[in-house]
């Protein structure tokens, strides 16, 4: 480290990274040399909900992806709690896009939420009867569980991304991260996930979600991060989804009052 | 030897047949480049492979009927009717199963193949068969070829190039915005069929040079070798051409001089000679030039990234960063950033606060869009405008150490 | 047919067509669901140069120099492939096209070159295989099979593809839920920390195994058939990974016995007297099952 840091600074920082349970520090991505995220310092709160809010094309998944190493960024740091995200993907639970998986595949839906178990057999180890009636309770808490044996192409959208939802669930973790958990669902989905969101939140854990739909992000979350490539702003959403924020992530041409979900979606 | 082959002083039969194999090649790169922007180049793969069992076909046909077996151009049709079968295949496998394409390739390519070997093995049964020389068809063989079919050759890699010529504008707008394409009032399934007459044009013609298990890579490599050198899709087009007609001229002739071997596997390694050249120097896209234009970016990246956290009295945690800031003379041994690093801390930060402002101005929504982290708000505003910025800000501030 | 002519003569490369259209099939199921059918394609293809460099560099044909250069080229393939989609930015369909047309080609250049007069090595063979050559001439009848003096009379390649068929059973089985994961959703496995890579790469060196041990019976194209055909089939008759991996073995059996039967037999039922091409039969076999599966299969019709 250099030395011209300021101490107070200093010990600050290392104290914001002990106590969050996702940081984020000067992450860069580019594809084709054009920085898809800009050198991006998030500190996310724990226990709390965190929406990841930005217009088309903003980094949001990519910001996502980067962090869980899925995508190899240029530069950057990620940790929880202060330790090197890499030794703590265990506590993590990752829900991707549903766009990003073939729903032909030949499993059923307790099949998937069975995956989510993987970290706790290990890569040789075999299911046993406890295994699978935690799925059944994970597909309990969606409202899923009279389709357990369905093939998942078989499956609504919203009811996929219950699947998806369930099995972040068994993994038991402390941290969840979701891309765009509420695209393309029903409203009856919309709900049901966001009960067990709230549910886990309650229980001590921490969520974060990209989310496009602005309308709904103070009903549904505590914090912000305004995202456009770079970081806008972050906060609790009463100090930080203010019209001057939003108008600096999208370009100045959006205001609460005229949202057009088109525009914002992605 | 070589020179002589090239230079088509090899007599007239290989003069033609060189002639030939360079204006196939010129069509096949052509063709190739829609094929490979329509992402569909491996279609081929399965048209060249399902040609196997209509020359089989066409022999036992032909002499059942009398004739001699090996007429080159009954060959030639019999192959291009089971070509279109295999491609009605694919089609039919992909559009009413849940197979995807790559699996109806695949299995049309083998299977086809295989029953091609079925009737190879009846053809060397029959009596008139022992001779029949087709499995010069798997791998191109131009020993020995008649004048008539020399003729035959060269005439269909004109005719390949010229219905080429004739068909490219719907082909490239079909293959580059099909949506478009369809609005502005093309046909895309009329399209599609041209382009896949043309590739089994290229196929049939190739047959005989460059044989039906690697006819595939003329139709491929001269593309995405093209690629390496311009992002503009008509110039790819022409440059695939010119690409892959060199291979063809340099492949033939090669073979001219060895005629115990057979023509495909030298045409094809000639391809993908130009290919790793290609793909490793070309000044568009090629690795070399990627590769230098990556680190540039990567350390511009940490450089800026350091300065701003410098400028802020925040910590840097990244080795690499305090690496190039050190190296760069932007920060001493210990640490401490040197005169010149905080001019050019307080510089980044000025430009920071600076595309902050303007990317909140709605009327500098264009320039904004090129905020890159990178590039200069110098290099995007005119100097009235920065002023105007700068008066908005207040004033350039110090950097805080 | 008496078991003193169908032991000697038909036994053995009908053993070794079943074992052979089981052993890719089995891979062939994962290279499906992972859009990667034609890596099989890749892959059969590139196993002639890899045998043909294995031999130039020991100058024998071994089982093992075999593998070990097939295993290499297939590696080598991916890693080319693999590096022009990334570096290159080219999609890739057109990445493999340029690849294994390459490798293909200078592996029939080096075979035409190098003197392979002395061994069992041809471009005929690797093209469409010689399943029928690999006969049993120890044997008198049944009775053979007890007799240790015949059974070491055995055509080696029942051995080698005995020993791969084995090996790719029990990969498949010790990694199954690890590959079943990251077929299905490889950038959530890998938060999960499967070793994604590894296993993709492991896939592809498996599939090169059974390629190369499945390339005496026949040859390096219609491999692919029994890649892509019985898995393809079985596709379209369950929703079940497990269930799809049992029919493709099905049909995989019945694909090399019917196919073998036919190309033996078929052209004397019909007043023929010789036999054609039985790897070809085999594949065209295949292609009318999974034409019958496309046409009557349960789960033929895509509900996504």
């Amino acid at each position: 480290m250099l030395q011209i840091a300021n101490e107070d600074i200093v010990r600050a920082e290392a104290q914001n990274l002990r106590e969050s349970p996702f940081a984020i520090r000067g992450l860069t991505v580019s594809y084709d040399q054009k920085p898809a995220v800009f050198s991006v310092d998030v500190t996310i709160e724990p226990g709390k909900m965190t929406a990841i809010v930005g217009p088309n094309g903003a980094g949001k998944s990519t910001l996502l992806k980067s962090a869980l190493g899925i995508i190899k960024p240029l530069s950057g740091q990620v940790t929880l709690y202060g330790r090197p995200v890499a030794d703590e993907m265990d506590r993590i639970a990752y829900v991707p896009q549903r766009a990003s998986v073939d729903w032909d595949f030949p499993v059923r839906v307790i099949d998937v939420v069975l995956m989510g178990l993987f970290r706790k057999t290990g890569l040789l180890g075999r299911l046993t009867g406890a295994d699978r009636k935690h799925a059944m309770s994970c597909l309990e808490r969606v409202g899923m569980t009279d389709f357990a044996s369905r093939q998942i192409g078989q499956l609504s959208g919203g009811q996929q991304q219950r699947v998806f939802l369930a099995r972040a669930l068994a993994q038991n973790a402390d941290l969840y991260l979701l891309d765009e958990p509420f695209a393309g669902v029903d409203a009856a989905t919309e709900k049901a996930i966001i009960g067990v969101l709230k549910s886990l939140r309650s229980e001590g854990r921490t969520v974060v979600a990209v989310h496009h739909d602005l309308s709904t992000v103070p009903d549904y979350f505590d914090n912000v991060l305004l995202l456009n490539v770079r970081k806008i702003a972050e906060g609790p959403v009463a100090t930080t989804f203010t019209d001057e924020n939003l108008g600096a992530a999208y370009g100045g041409r959006l205001t609460m009052a005229r949202i057009d979900p088109a525009a914002v979606a992605g | 030897m070589f020179l002589e082959a090239l230079f088509f002083q090899l007599g007239y039969n290989a003069t033609l047949v060189t002639f030939g194999a360079t204006l196939l090649g010129i069509a096949a790169g052509v063709t190739g480049s829609f094929l490979f922007f329509r992402k569909r180049a491996l279609v081929s793969d399965a048209i060249s492979h399902a040609t196997l069992p209509g020359v089989a076909l066409a022999f036992i046909v032909m002499v059942a009927f009398g004739f001699d077996g090996r007429n080159l151009p009954g060959l030639l049709i019999g192959s291009a009717i089971s070509a279109a079968l295999g491609l009605f295949a694919v089609q039919w496998l992909t559009s009413r199963t849940r197979l995807t394409e790559d699996a109806a390739i695949g299995a049309v390519l083998s299977v086809f193949f295989g029953f091609g070997i079925v009737l190879l093995t009846v053809v060397q049964t029959m009596s008139s068969g022992r001779q029949a020389g087709l499995e010069g068809f798997l791998l191109g063989s131009t020993a020995g070829m008649l004048y008539a079919d020399a003729i035959l050759i060269a005439g269909g890699g004109a005719l390949a190039l010229i219905l080429v010529g004739v068909f490219r504008r719907p082909m490239m707008m079909a293959s580059f915005d099909p949506e478009f394409a369809r609005a502005s009032g093309i046909n895309l399934d009329r399209t599609d069929l041209i382009m896949m007459s043309l590739v089994m044009g290229v196929t049939v013609i190739g047959l005989k040079i460059v044989g039906l298990i690697l006819i595939v890579a003329l139709l491929i490599i001269p593309p995405v070798a093209a690629r390496f050198w311009s992002d503009r899709a008509d110039r790819v087009v022409l440059i695939a051409g010119a690409l892959g007609g060199l291979s063809a001229w340099i492949g033939a002739s090669a073979s001219a001089v060895a005629p115990n071997l057979p023509t495909g596997p030298i045409i094809v390694l000639t391809a993908f000679g130009i290919f790793t050249a290609s793909m490793l120097f070309a000044p568009a896209r090629g690795l070399l030039i990627s590769a230098i234009n990556h680190r540039t970016f990567q350390r511009g990246v940490h450089i800026r990234q350091g300065l701003v956290s410098l400028a802020q009295g925040q910590p840097i945690y990244e080795p690499m960063t305090i690496r190039l800031l050190r190296a760069e003379g932007l920060a001493r041994a210990d640490g401490v950033p040197t005169p010149d690093g905080v001019a050019r801390a307080s510089r980044v930060l000025r430009d920071e606060k600076r595309w902050e402002t303007a990317r909140a101005d709605p009327a500098l929504e264009m320039a904004a869009a090129r905020y890159d982290g990178l590039t200069q708000i110098e290099d995007v505003l005119t100097k009235d405008q920065i002023d105007e910025l700068d008066a908005r800000i207040g004033g350039p501030r110090e950097v805080t150490q | 047919m008496s078991g003193a002519e169908f032991v000697p003569l038909s036994l053995t490369p009908l053993l070794i067509g079943c074992l052979a259209a089981v052993a890719c099939a089995l891979p062939g199921n994962f290279l499906l669901l992972r859009r990667q059918a034609l890596i099989g394609d890749a892959i059969s293809h590139v196993v002639l140069p890899g045998i043909v460099v294995a031999f130039l560099l020991t100058g024998a044909i071994s089982a093992t120099a075999m593998m070990l250069g097939a295993a290499t080229a297939a590696v080598v393939a991916v890693v080319l492939i693999e590096g022009i989609r990334r570096f290159g930015r080219i999609e890739p369909g057109a990445a493999m096209g340029v690849v294994f047309t390459a490798m293909f080609a200078g592996g029939v250049l080096l075979l035409e070159l190098s003197d392979t007069s002395g061994v069992h090595l041809d471009v005929e063979h690797a093209l469409y295989g010689n399943l029928e050559s690999l006969v049993w001439l120890d044997a008198t009848g049944w009775g053979s099979l007890m007799d240790p003096s015949a059974l070491r009379g055995l055509p080696p390649e029942v051995f080698r593809i005995s020993v791969v068929l084995f090996l790719i059973t029990a990969l498949l089985a010790v990694f199954w839920r690890p590959l079943a994961i990251s077929t299905f959703d490889e950038g959530f496995a890998a938060t999960l920390g499967v070793p994604v890579t590894t296993l993709s790469l492991g896939l592809v060196i498996t599939s090169a195994l059974a390629a190369v041990a499945a390339f005496d019976a026949v040859g390096s194209i219609i491999v692919i058939a029994m890649f892509i055909c019985p898995p393809a089939a079985a596709r379209l008759m369950t929703n079940r990974l497990g269930a799809q991996v049992a029919w493709s073995v099905a049909f995989a059996l019945a694909s090399a016995i019917v196919g073998f039967v036919l190309a033996g037999y078929g052209p004397l039922w019909i007043g023929g007297t010789d036999a054609v091409s039985a790897a070809g039969m085999i594949a065209t076999v295949s292609g009318f099952i999974l034409t019958a599966t496309a046409l009557m299969g349960p789960k033929r019709r895509s509900v996504v």
